[in-house]
């Protein structure tokens, strides 16, 4: 990070000096902060245009420099999804359901981690902790759901003829959302987790004021078994990267969770361009019961019906 | 088969005993000389007072005049199916909405054969179709939505769901009379109203349907139906009164529509186009398969958006399957759709038929070899011998656009994965075919290919039970079945 | 395994002297397939096919023409224990002058009797050109001894049989033993001599479609010149879907030798509009070449009088009786 041209003069960003003991001298010591990077195809790599912003916290004090990714990241982001999403959706389902269960493990091993955070990003601390316990229990949530959504929206369909004939749900593909932009961590969470829940991957636009959570939740997500590609996170513009997200024509679905009408339909216009599944999220509140829910998956999913002949050898009808 | 060169014994299909002429009577059809639009129960004179032509596309002769629909007569509409919505449809017990499904679905029954010859006249396909597939089909799905009225709870759990209200529809001139039913049926039965808007080539049994539905009794402007052309259809995308698009066509005005409706809370499901793989393994149950391959793209003049266009054949059975292929298309009878004999009808209209003859050129053109049946077309009206590319690329336009009609591309592979692969490499992904008499084989297949229906051993089966939609940029919704419910509601 | 290469090697002899006798371009097929991995069959997708060719309209000449080229290709067949000469005469008579109140019409295209009676309908039939159809091997069960079975057949040829229809041992069938069946029907065959030779499968007892494919393709490469579903004897007999079957056996057998092989449903068929079915599925599946009786014939008793009424009909234009068809 291109810190050294930057003045420290905010109060989080300034170097904290702590008085240590060393071998009974008096000395100094200088905390290590944090480098918020962008995470693509299970790497941390650096925007690759080099460009910048300063997330700031309400009182305008400086939090970190945040990467301002560009339309190249988030084609980079598109290659790492499109090849990570087939292997995603081929794992077994209970398998995938440990992974997200294992997401969740790594959240609360590291809660205070975010607690703190949030708290920089102007929450207080009980609305932190409450944020971080939601996260944590929706993944778990939807770690239940891995393997039980298909039977919930599959069909065996009783055709007229002959035939067994059965609908079930397939993941869209990849999918490129941009977060609810009015929290830290919950709302990214509860875009990302029913998209993998259904086997898509997804590429995820954290939130442009408060994005210091989206980048350690990259972390956790990098030590929870879940494969490179799968999860991809950009920190940035959404003015910028929305059209972006909707003209891609590799990308089978956009989510977008903010009120801005021209947004909307700027995205709903672009994804006209290869017939994209457009899901506008304006109004749930992530942090309600309704903020959760399988049909949150069904909306990342194709149905698929097959269609095979049953021969009828012997008395009685076979028929499903 | 071996590879030899070696001359394989023909067949004399098609030579000797010739079918005499079977013409369906259409004695006992009623048809008006002139069809105004079904606007609040009434059929209403077109505000412009515009009419045109819909013609027999089989002797290019005119059937009747139909009114052409403006945005005033739209706006008429909606509004019409608004009021029913508000006053009457919405607070029906379902229960009573069912009931009115049943008691159309039952008229269709009754009606039968006036709808297929009509169908058959107005649309160029042939009787046997519309009488064996499109209208028992119509009738059957009235029937299975008639059913959900009063359960749609139990389709969607933990949930209570919502009727969207006014329903846009417009449908294609290839099931004029199918797409009808696969719109309205579920609309009604979730508690919407309706202005459905017929394909301008084929209006006329929407309309004689519009006359089976005032006779039912069913409220005024709960459907209203409207003819017209683009503009007529583009006009009830854009009204304002509308909250739910349904559309089946192609890709391209598919498209369009998504971007219209961009910035209006306007719910949008599509059926749009396909370029469907139909694949041969060299363990499948051949002679089946040669049937497959025939109903895949042959049926209803290949006017068929899931039609099995693209054939992928395994290496070590491509020369038997072409030959058998081949053999069998000199048993297909082409020519008038009333003859009951008729195998593939009129294709649909002069602009459609120029289409396919481009397509025809292009092949030609990009190198591929041509095969068509030996069959004499009669001298009027719109018709194209079936008709079989071989040596065709995958890049080859043949193989990637949609061509809608009854011209069959055919490629080979060697292994699973890269059929896998190739059938995949397309924008569309409607529907797949797949033969091999191996179990696992076939899971492997129908799990991997990226389309919404995928028929194992079997093609073009259609059922109201069975959900039908596309991946990618074959649309988005489905029609058919529990599935084809969401896409009327609020949930 | 090793038996079937040593019979299939014994065999290949056989069979490429048979094909050399019938046609010289398939000399390249000296080799037999492996019938373990003859080609499947989709049940509901060949039943789907052939009841659409039930769907096909058969009128005015074109159903004249179609009724008297299924005349034309009965096998006028009485086969009971208690068959009697006087039976067997008045058969060969009907065989002969179906109806002589309509000019012009054919005669069918054999009589069928057990062997004892084939001298008698051989008489009978004198020169009219119907030929004598005798089973044998121990019909219909096929329950005997190869030299018993051997015997029935040479006794059937040399009392005047122009055609033989023989039975599979199809409990040797059931039990894999493909090439004993094999054998069987290439010793019947050596053992006809000039007399064609129809193979029954009684696909009543194969069960499946499968069964009925494989069992065609060891009939026609062990020799035989006609396939026939069924005795008679044993229900179901002749169906649509099974004939089809055979029939799509007989295309590729065709197409991978060049030679032709006859087909005969037999069993079941008794209704002039069914007749005309099978002969559309005929005509739609092998086409001109086999629309005669050289290659198609219809097992059946009393499907005769219902063509003929059914022609007296489109002739008179009013639905006829059956008492005014002599029953014989």
């Amino acid at each position: 990070m291109a810190t050294s041209t930057i003045k420290k003069k905010t109060a989080a960003k300034a170097p904290k000096v702590e008085e240590v003991q060393s071998n009974g001298a008096q000395a100094q010591r200088l905390e290590v902060l944090k480098t918020y990077k962008l995470y693509i195809g299970g790497q941390f790599p650096r925007t690759e245009s080099g460009r910048y912003y300063v997330a700031t916290n309400r009182k305008g004090e400086q939090l970190a420099n945040v990467c301002t990714s560009s339309r190249k990241d988030f084609r980079d982001a598109v290659i790492a999804a499109r090849g990570a999403q087939k292997g995603w959706a081929a794992k077994a389902a209970n398998n995938r359901g440990q992974i997200l269960y294992r997401i969740a493990e790594m959240l609360e091993g590291r809660r205070s981690q975010f607690v703190d955070e949030l708290m920089k990003q102007d929450s207080t601390k009980a609305q932190a902790e409450t944020e971080v316990n939601l996260s944590i229990d929706k993944l778990i949530y939807y770690a239940g759901w891995c393997d039980k959504y298909q039977q919930l929206f599959s069909s065996v369909n009783p055709v007229a003829s002959s035939h067994f004939n059965f609908s079930v749900p397939e993941p869209t593909g990849v999918i490129a959302a941009i977060a609810p932009q009015n929290n830290s961590l919950l709302g990214l969470v509860s875009v990302i987790a029913p998209a993998i829940t259904g086997g898509n991957t997804i590429i995820v636009l954290a939130s442009e004021s408060k994005p210091l959570c989206a980048i350690t939740f990259a972390e956790v997500i990098n030590s929870s078994d879940v494969p490179g590609g799968v999860v991809n996170i950009l920190t940035g513009k959404p003015s910028e990267l929305a059209t972006q997200f909707a003209a891609h024509m590799d990308v089978n679905a956009v989510v977008f969770c903010e009120n801005d009408e021209l947004i909307q339909k700027d995205i709903q216009e672009k994804a006209s361009l290869n017939v994209k599944r457009v899901l506008l999220y304006n109004d749930v509140d992530w942090f309600s019961d309704k903020g959760e829910s399988p049909y949150f998956i069904l909306d990342t999913q194709e149905i698929k019906t097959t269609w095979h002949p049953i021969e009828n050898i012997g008395s009685g009808g076979g028929k499903y | 088969m071996s590879k030899s060169n070696k001359e394989v014994p023909k067949l004399k299909l098609n030579q000797g005993w010739n079918y005499a002429p079977a013409p369906e009577s259409a004695s006992h059809v009623k048809l008006k000389d002139k069809y105004d639009l079904f606007i609040g129960g009434q059929f209403v004179k077109p505000t412009s007072g515009k009419y045109f032509d819909t013609i027999n596309p089989a002797n290019e002769e005119k059937i009747a005049k139909v009114a052409e629909a403006n945005t005033a007569d739209v706006d008429k509409a909606v509004k019409a199916a608004r009021t029913a919505y508000d006053k009457v449809w919405k607070k029906m017990p379902p229960k009573e909405r069912g009931k009115y499904i049943y008691r159309i679905a039952r008229l269709i029954q009754e009606r039968a054969r006036e709808f297929a010859v009509i169908e058959s006249m107005d649309g160029g396909k042939p009787i046997k179709e519309a009488r064996d597939v499109d209208v028992p089909l119509v009738a059957n799905h009235f029937f299975y939505y008639a059913g959900w009225a009063d359960k749609l709870q139990y389709a969607f759990p933990n949930r209570i769901p919502q009727p969207l209200g006014v329903a846009g529809q417009i449908i294609p001139w290839n099931f004029p009379l199918l797409m009808a039913a696969w719109k309205i049926a579920p609309a009604l039965a979730c508690g919407n109203t309706v202005v459905l808007k017929p394909a301008e080539t084929t209006p006329l049994t929407a309309l004689k349907l519009a006359e089976l539905i005032q006779e039912s009794g069913l409220p005024e402007g709960v459907v209203n139906i409207i003819t017209g052309f683009g503009e007529t259809g583009a006009a009830i995308v854009n009204h304002p009164g509308i909250d739910k698009i349904a559309f089946t066509g192609s890709t391209d005005v598919g498209k369009i529509i998504q971007k219209a409706v961009a910035g209006t809370n306007k719910k949008v499901t599509l059926e749009l186009g396909g370029k469907a793989a139909n694949i041969i393994f060299d363990d499948a149950p051949i002679d089946q398969a040669v049937e497959g391959i025939i109903n895949g793209i042959y049926f209803n003049q290949g006017h068929v958006c899931c039609a099995g266009s693209r054939l992928f054949v395994q290496e070590s059975v491509y020369e038997e399957v072409i030959q058998k292929l081949k053999d069998r298309i000199e048993t297909l009878i082409v020519g008038d759709p009333m003859d009951k004999n008729t195998d593939i009808g009129a294709i649909n209209s002069r602009q459609q038929l120029d289409n396919i003859n481009k397509y025809l050129k292009i092949g030609a053109d990009e190198g591929a070899e041509m095969y068509q049946s030996s069959c004499n077309l009669p001298g009027k009206g719109f018709f194209c011998k079936p008709t079989i590319f071989t040596n065709v690329a995958q890049s080859s336009r043949i193989a990637q656009e949609e061509i809608f009609g009854p011209v069959l591309t055919v490629q080979t592979f060697r292994t699973d994965d890269e059929v896998i692969e190739k059938a995949n490499n397309t924008p569309f992904g409607l529907s797949a075919g797949v033969w091999t008499d191996k179990g696992s084989k076939i899971f492997n297949l129908t799990t991997k290919m990226r389309a919404g229906v995928v028929w194992a051993n079997t093609y073009n089966k259609f059922d109201p039970t069975a959900p039908f939609g596309g991946y990618k940029e074959s649309g988005f919704g489905r029609e058919g079945g529990l599935h084809g419910l969401s896409a009327y509601l609020k949930v | 395994m090793r038996a079937t290469i040593s019979v299939a090697l014994l065999l290949g002899k056989i069979v490429t002297l048979m094909f050399i006798s019938n046609d010289m371009n398939v000399m390249s097929s000296n080799t037999l397939p492996d019938f373990r991995i003859s080609p499947r069959i989709d049940q509901v997708g060949i039943e789907e096919r052939a009841k659409k060719f039930t769907t096909r309209s058969i009128k005015k000449e074109t159903k004249v023409e179609g009724l008297k080229m299924v005349l034309n290709m009965i096998d006028l067949t009485t086969l009971e224990g208690k068959d009697s000469e006087g039976k067997v005469k008045q058969m060969c008579y009907k065989a002969r002058h179906l109806h002589d109140a309509y000019p012009g019409l054919p005669t069918v295209a054999a009589v069928c009797v057990y062997p004892s009676m084939v001298k008698l309908a051989k008489q009978s039939v004198g020169d009219s050109g119907v030929k004598v159809a005798s089973v044998s091997t121990a019909f219909p069960s096929g329950q005997a001894p190869m030299s018993v079975k051997i015997d029935d057949t040479r006794f059937a040829v040399e009392s005047g049989a122009d055609e033989i229809d023989m039975v599979i041992s199809r409990g040797k069938f059931l039990a894999g033993e493909y090439n004993f069946v094999f054998d069987e029907i290439a010793a019947i065959k050596e053992a006809c001599g000039e007399a064609r030779l129809k193979v029954i499968l009684e696909t009543g007892e194969l069960v499946t479609y499968d069964k009925v494919r494989r069992a065609s393709d060891i009939a026609m490469y062990a020799g035989a010149d006609f396939i026939k579903t069924s005795t008679g004897k044993i229900q179901p007999a002749a169906t649509m879907p099974v004939t089809l079957v055979m029939l799509e056996a007989i295309k590729d057998f065709y197409y991978k030798t060049g030679k032709m092989i006859g087909m005969k449903p037999a069993g079941g068929i008794s209704k002039s509009k069914l007749a005309l079915h099978y002969l559309v599925m005929l005509n739609e599946t092998l086409g001109a070449d086999w629309m005669n009786n050289q290659w198609f014939r219809f097992g059946a008793s009393s499907l005769a009088n219902d063509v003929l009424m059914q022609l007296v009909k489109e002739r008179s234009g009013v639905y006829q009786s059956a008492d005014y068809f002599s029953v014989d």
